[in-house]
């Protein structure tokens, strides 16, 4: 017998498949940006199915506190870590990468099998007569009443982590920080009187927008200290050799 | 449809999930995995909460929620904290006790 495709049918095979792509795609791409935005698109297809199964709020919820909030905080904390060799998929522990596979497959299965022979003996009953004032009158009905007391503790949680993020991020200088004449003093007494007058700057060149560019010493070779360190491990250094000017152009444009 | 194959749905994103925390190396996509498998939980509560046709698993995923958004929040800041000291967000780098 042709079952009657429903919308929500449809909207599954299509979701489903990509949302474990996606997940897949996590473990997979090199870059923890793109971590990031697959792990989004994971989330956004979550709350289409929260959305799905008469979980309005939650569905709502999951794009503002998850898609909003959480991915913009692991996004902003990528940029202020920045890159560096731990993103790397090398294996640092040998053996590791066959060994999880082999145990993901056996929990995998497990779930999959368990699922598949547990059954509760009757069929969905479905949300609508949970949801008969509205989905949201009907959690905050359960919220005030019957969880009110994990509902107290959570938000004592909430006040808690707010204020470890803050102990944890503040950061106390154990010395005063060196003011401008003791770091000239210091330079000073370095053994080499290279740096004496400040790093080189970057960008001698004005055919390219050259802070990506090392600034040319006198002698014609470029200086690796005038490029920021993030770049240079990032491998976005340009050579300066490719800018320098072959011969001077004399010839003046005609005017029209 | 039946509501069954979300829960498929879930143990998969789940295992992929602990997957991901074993193999990854950089600490914050570790993280992002365990993100991954409490969002995997919370599609299971909410399954649940309509198979039974009671709102409760729906309360359960949202208090899910407003833990990890604490998780997140700590969890951050320790990694922020470890990078300042080495300079490194691998997990495998803060290994000090083994030596």
């Amino acid at each position: 017998m042709l079952e009657i495709q429903t919308p929500e049918t449809i909207m599954f095979w299509v979701l489903a498949p990509l949302s474990v792509i996606a997940a897949l795609g996590m473990l997979l791409v090199k870059k923890a940006v793109h971590s990031a935005l697959l792990l989004a698109w994971v989330m956004i297809s979550l709350a289409i199915f929260y959305i799905a199964q008469d979980a309005l709020f939650l569905g709502i919820v999951q794009i503002v506190v998850y898609t909003g909030a959480v991915m913009m905080l692991f996004l902003f904390i990528l940029m202020l870590v920045g890159v560096d060799a731990s993103d790397s998929l090398t294996e640092t522990i040998s053996g590791l990468r066959p060994i999880a596979i082999t145990a993901a497959v056996g929990f995998g299965g497990l779930f999959v099998s368990l699922i598949g022979r547990a059954s509760l003996g009757r069929d969905a009953v479905g949300l609508t007569e949970a949801n008969a004032n509205g989905n949201v009158e009907g959690l905050a009905a359960k919220l005030f009443s019957t969880y009110v007391f994990p509902f107290e503790v959570v938000s004592a949680l909430l006040i808690t982590a707010a204020l470890g993020a803050m102990v944890l991020a503040h950061h106390q200088r154990s010395v005063a920080r060196p003011t401008q004449r003791e770091q000239s003093i210091a330079r000073f007494r370095t053994g080499s009187l290279a740096g004496v007058a400040g790093l080189p700057s970057p960008g001698v060149y004005a055919r390219h927008n050259a802070v990506d560019v090392p600034a040319l010493l006198p002698d014609g070779s470029a200086a690796p200290t005038s490029i920021s360190a993030t770049l240079k491990a990032r491998g976005d250094m340009l050579e300066s050799r490719s800018f320098e000017l072959g011969e001077v152009d004399n010839t003046v444009a005609e005017e029209k | 449809m039946n509501p069954y194959n979300y829960l498929y749905l879930a143990a998969l994103l789940f295992t992929i999930g602990a997957v991901g925390v074993v193999v990854r190396r950089n600490a914050i996509v570790v993280f992002m995995c365990v993100e991954l498998m409490l969002n995997a939980a919370n599609l299971t509560l909410v399954t649940f909460s309509r198979i039974n046709g009671t709102l409760d698993g729906q309360v359960v995923a949202f208090f899910t929620m407003v833990v990890a958004a604490c998780e997140v929040v700590v969890g951050l800041a320790i990694i922020v904290t470890i990078y300042r000291s080495r300079r490194s967000a691998s997990v495998d780098d803060a290994s000090l006790l083994k030596r």
